[in-house]
């Protein structure tokens, strides 16, 4: 016996709340992988990333009104149009911003922080005035809704299972992209040192537009995969800002899978605990959890390890 | 090959390069020999686009020249100027071979030419390891071969003998007379170790608060007279 719950029973919440929170586990997974490119790459802090997600679930939004009114023959098939969708916008809306304001201010943390800032507090009035201010939701095409029953107790919910798919292929995929080809190569050189990177023959301010591009494209999908657990609002992006911070940090930066790891176990640890405790006290005991380990390790779970 | 004509260069107020005239022929090797705070690196970095030049030209090519000095460090790179920095600078975690890689990019192909690591053997051994895993006389190899995978037409090197030890010093001088006879390009060295200098160039400067102060070819140089102008 765990407090009024049989161990079977405390087993199967466990599992059911590990499953709930692959959706979370995904879209963390995804802002935080943007958020570490670009702050890896560029040591910008973006505070603006929670508007690109938003733009990318508005995105979605769109796409499911646009295919049940004129196609609903493709209605099932939406939702991936839908993330191409979402992360094509994101990704543009990302490189105008890198061309007309990021670029000014490299080397000015402060400054792009609250630049960015500035620029989240736009985007959240633009969509306010386009979109209005009330929540907007998606609706799902039937496939993905419902659940597989495991055991008598253990469901999994199939658009989570989903999410946590493609979740996985695109970090794959940013994995590959950084690690096996040129561009990936070119922009760990820019990282490491962009005067030498210049010198070798990098163009380093398109490595830099397209970087910053592909981290808010990236969160744009993430926007994709929230409006499965969300409704989306102009300032529903602000809610995942701070977590996602929390995650990058805790994973160390610049470690793929330190994002990963510590993006897993904060939004697992968060979904557990919530089912037992109020939503705002799973957030306590894990951020005071994370800042335990942080004092202990402050550069992150994970880092690289070379002579400098 | 190379021409610069009335480069000035200077930090802030502090002048550092004043009015250097140098003309580099094809498959020539210029030595650039000068005392520690003299505007060797200086002279190297405006050359490659690092720092800004005040005023003057910077010219690559025969056939016609090309103006380099108002071009971005890459574009540089891509009218054919390489570069191999004081201190190496190689990138520390990405792999020999990747290192070596990067300096392909503006030549569009994605292999490595055989030739490089013929030159650089060790470098083919270690192709797997971590740049900055690398001892200083292998990073400054891995420097030169990064900077020829761009097949350039002139090569710049600052001070590749800093730090190394004289038997390599040797087996340098003797890479760099190899890599000018076999892919026929033109090469700027700064140097403070004379013998290093003997052992290849064909042509030796003394830059002294940036200015070139001594100016003649190796066959018949005076030795003391240049000694002079390094010691004090
Ligand atoms: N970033 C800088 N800002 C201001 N002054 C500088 C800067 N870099 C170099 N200088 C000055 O310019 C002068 C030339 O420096 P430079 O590095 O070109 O010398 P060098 O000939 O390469 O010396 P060394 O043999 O020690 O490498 C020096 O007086 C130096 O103090
Ligand atoms: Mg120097």
């Amino acid at each position: 016996m765990i407090g009024d719950y049989t161990y079977t029973e405390f087993t199967s919440i466990l599992a059911m709340q590990g499953f709930a929170g692959l959706t979370l586990f995904s879209v963390f997974v995804l802002m935080a992988l943007g958020l570490a490119i670009i702050f890896g790459q560029m040591g910008v802090i973006n505070m603006a990333h929670g508007e690109f997600m938003i733009l990318g679930a508005y995105m979605t939004y769109l796409c499911s009104q646009f295919f049940s009114v004129y196609l609903p023959s493709l209605f099932s098939i939406y939702f991936f149009f839908a993330m191409i969708l979402a992360f094509a916008a994101s990704f543009l809306l990302g490189m105008l911003v890198e061309w007309g304001l990021i670029r000014f201010l490299y080397r000015r943390p402060l400054d792009t922080l609250l630049a960015t800032w500035g620029l989240s507090l736009i985007l959240q009035q633009a969509y306010r005035s386009i979109f209005g201010a009330r929540e907007v939701g998606v609706t799902l095409p039937d496939w993905l809704m419902g659940s597989i029953a495991l055991t008598d107790i253990i469901e999994i919910p199939i658009n989570g299972l989903f999410v946590m798919g493609l979740t996985a292929l695109i970090t794959l995929g940013v994995y590959f992209g950084m690690f096996r080809s040129n561009w990936g190569k070119r922009m760990r050189a820019v990282v490491q040192n962009r005067t030498m990177a210049g010198a070798v023959g990098i163009n380093t301010k398109m490595v830099d537009r397209m970087t910053f591009g592909l981290g808010c494209g990236i969160a744009g999908i993430a926007g994709s995969a929230f409006t499965m657990i969300g409704s989306t609002g102009p300032t529903a992006g602000q809610l995942y800002i701070v977590d996602t911070f929390l995650i990058v940090v805790f994973g160390g930066a610049g470690s793929l899978i330190g994002t990963i790891a510590s993006a897993f176990s904060i939004s697992q640890a968060q979904s557990t605990i919530e089912f037992f405790l109020s939503g705002s006290m799973a957030k306590v005991l894990t951020l005071l959890t994370v800042v335990g380990i942080l004092m202990l390790r402050p550069q992150g779970l994970f880092t690289l390890k070379i002579r400098r | 090959m190379l021409s610069i004509d009335k480069l000035h260069v200077a930090y802030g107020q502090s002048k550092v390069i004043n009015n250097l005239c140098l003309d580099v022929k094809p498959g020539e090797i210029v030595a650039i020999m000068g005392r520690n705070g003299m505007g060797k690196t200086t002279l190297m970095k405006s050359l490659i686009g690092i720092i800004p030049s005040r005023s003057g030209s910077i010219k690559i090519g025969e056939t016609p020249p090309e103006s380099l000095e108002n071009l971005e460090s890459y574009q540089r790179v891509a009218k054919g100027l390489a570069y191999v920095p004081q201190g190496r600078m190689i990138f520390p975690a990405l792999s020999v071979r990747e290192n070596i890689e990067t300096g392909l990019t503006v030549t569009g192909q994605t292999t490595v030419p055989p030739l490089i690591y013929e030159l650089f053997p060790v470098l083919l051994e270690m192709k797997d390891r971590r740049g900055g895993n690398l001892s200083g006389g292998q990073q400054q190899q891995l420097a030169i071969a990064r900077a020829l995978a761009s097949n350039p037409k002139v090569l710049l090197l600052d001070e590749p003998t800093e730090g190394i030890q004289p038997s390599i010093i040797k087996e340098i001088a003797r890479t760099l007379c190899r890599i000018r006879d076999e892919m026929g390009l033109s090469i700027v060295v700064s140097e403070q170790v004379l013998s290093f200098t003997l052992d290849m160039a064909d042509r030796v400067l003394v830059i002294e608060k940036g200015e070139f102060v001594h100016d003649s070819p190796r066959a018949g140089i005076d030795e003391k007279k240049v000694s002079a102008f390094l010691s004090v």
